[in-house]
């Protein structure tokens, strides 16, 4: 991260929400793009070393994205985030979820609401992702998920590696 | 890895209390009896007790009673797997957004060059 953009990562247990919030050094309406084009969030969305490859997306109101987050050995991780709400380019509203290749939404998961707010700041965008589960329990639910999945364990994988390259 | 996983739960679940919460911060500064640790709140003992044996149950905390008096103790060890979901979570968001930056002045030069 580059040390003068702002970088906030809250989490509130009480309510099961974390709150990301970030500066940017771009204009709104490019920060929206990457957000709302499935061609640029493909360049971005997913942590490294993982790419981002997109099924199909209807960037509107009903509409998904569905996408997967790819490690290097191949193993995809499949999304899915549903378009609620859309005020072009300051808020769209999303619900989170875990499908598989074809779309299908794991209906065993609990789903993340995501709400996104696009600001100025002078020359500079600032956005701010409030993500709410629906309970302590379903939060709970996220976490083992995510112990099994071995996403994380990638990162981790990375974090080793770095030291070693730089 | 299955009871790992249930434990995380449990201890999710007693992290998601106030109360809770603040007595494991007290009990980061080092090890206090029942009674020490009760009196900043506004509870009855039983209700009080409520609360530590939920700690302990998922084992955040333990106790030892010596004599008449129970003292607690903090767990480290099982509150940093809580916690490292969420710094998972926080590494994520850094990578992306370092991603989007990298994007943001690739997408800048090309608008400027056409």
């Amino acid at each position: 991260m580059k040390a003068d953009l702002q970088f906030d990562f809250l989490v509130d247990k009480e309510n099961s929400t974390l709150t990301v919030k970030r500066e940017f050094a771009a204009k709104r309406q490019l920060v929206w793009d990457c957000y709302t084009k499935s061609e640029l969030l493909n360049r971005w969305f997913a942590p490294k070393p993982l790419t981002t490859k997109t099924k199909s997306m209807e960037f509107r109101p009903g509409g998904h994205w569905h996408y997967a987050m790819v490690e290097p050995n191949g193993q995809e991780y499949w999304g899915r985030l549903d378009y609620q709400t859309i005020a072009p380019i300051d808020n769209y509203t999303a619900l989170d979820g875990f499908s598989d290749e074809t779309g299908v939404v794991n209906p065993d998961l609990p789903r993340s609401t995501w709400n996104v707010t696009f600001t100025d700041r002078a020359t500079h965008t600032v956005v701010t992702t409030v993500v709410s589960y629906a309970s302590p329990e379903a939060l709970q639910q996220v976490i083992d998920m995510g112990m099994k999945e071995g996403l994380t364990s990638t990162l981790e994988r990375l974090d080793e590696l770095l030291p070693q390259l730089a | 890895m299955a009871n790992y996983s249930t434990s995380l739960d449990d201890t999710f679940h007693a992290l998601a209390d106030p109360t809770r919460r603040s007595v494991i911060a007290r009990l980061a500064n080092g090890s206090a009896s029942i009674k020490e640790l009760a009196q900043p709140y506004d509870l009855g003992l039983p209700s009080f007790l409520k609360h530590i044996k939920v700690l302990e149950a998922c084992g955040l905390v333990a106790t030892i009673k010596v004599g008449r008096v129970r003292t607690c103790q903090l767990n480290r060890e099982k509150l940093a797997a809580a916690e490292k979901w969420f710094e998972d979570q926080r590494k994520i968001w850094e990578s992306r957004y370092d991603n989007l930056d990298n994007l943001l002045v690739t997408l800048k030069g090309e608008q400027h060059e056409s």
